[in-house]
């Protein structure tokens, strides 16, 4: 097998695994697995979108920090935002 | 610098930083969008936490099905939006790399025909922002469904513009304008791409899946 075909099977692989992963957090949501549910879903989102930035989007290969840090920072100052807000709702 | 070779280098340290400057700035924009989405999110947050049984309610009359199809759809638009890359970066073979954008737009109007029917059921039950029938139901689902089409909606608008800008690229390949040494415009509009589709990744769950 050549380079490149390793590379373009690669891309598959991560394809599959993307699939793959949809089809797990449509059962488990139909599961009815409670109030754990959300945050099992959220986690394979998140699981997913890394694994889209990873490997399609190349930042695990990009060399400069601050592109390699900007989106996971935002993410992270995002998660604050809104987990902040969410606890403060919901025991007001 | 008056020699020929330094005015060589010097070019070539313009061409390596105008690459760099491209990357930081597309990267700076998805920042602005995931920001403008972030938004968003946070309201959905808010909205949830205070009508948690009313967002489970709205989120029944959602179809999974075609929540589950449009998610797999803009997955393989992304599998294709990277071969592209790959086709033009590493293979030089821009023929492959227009079938691989092809197909990605492709799948980009696939998604958008099915959001058309999800929508357009809405529609018929009355379900859209002001109708009467949803007016007379629960806060909490006037404003699921307002979230829904609103998020949605700005997502399909991105799913759109993402389109016309992969077929602006489509055309430049062909032409040979988009080529093996020259693809930032390429990487950038799949990148693009990239982004819409991880902006679904998790619209899919915080609608459909929290029945």
């Amino acid at each position: 097998m050549t380079h490149n075909q390793a590379h373009q099977l690669r891309y598959l692989g991560i394809w599959l695994g993307l699939v793959a992963l949809t089809v797990l957090t449509v059962t488990t949501a139909s599961l009815n697995v409670g109030r754990i549910g959300i945050i099992i879903v959220l986690a394979i989102a998140a699981t997913k979108s890394t694994m889209v930035l990873l490997w399609f989007m190349h930042l695990s290969t990009e060399k400069r920090l601050l592109l390699k840090l900007l989106v996971p920072i935002a993410v992270c100052v995002l998660a604050i935002f809104i987990g902040l807000t969410y606890s403060d709702v919901l025991t007001r | 610098m008056h020699t020929e070779a330094g005015t060589t280098l010097e070019t070539h340290t313009d061409i390596r930083e105008t690459k760099v400057f491209s990357r930081v700035g597309m990267w700076l924009f998805i920042l602005s969008e995931i920001l403008i989405f972030g938004g968003l999110f946070l309201l959905y947050a808010m909205y949830r936490a205070k009508h948690p049984a009313d967002f489970h309610a709205g989120s029944l009359e959602l179809s999974r099905f075609d929540g589950t199809l449009n998610t797999i759809i803009l997955l393989t638009s992304s599998l294709t939006a990277a071969l592209a890359v790959f086709a033009t970066q590493a293979q030089n073979k821009p023929k492959l790399a227009a079938w691989y954008l092809r197909a990605t737009i492709a799948c980009g109007l696939a998604f958008l025909v099915v959001k058309t029917f999800e929508w357009g059921a809405k529609f018929e039950h009355g379900l859209y922002p002001r109708a009467a029938v949803l007016d007379a139901r629960p806060h909490g689902e006037i404003l699921y469904f307002g979230l829904y089409f609103t998020m949605t909606g700005l997502h399909a608008l991105h799913v759109i513009i993402g389109m016309v800008a992969l077929s602006f690229v489509l055309a430049w390949v062909s032409q040979n304008k988009i080529t093996q040494q020259r693809s930032a415009i390429l990487e950038n509009g799949v990148l693009y791409w990239h982004l819409v589709d991880v902006i679904w990744i998790f619209l899919f769950p915080l609608f459909y899946l929290i029945s």
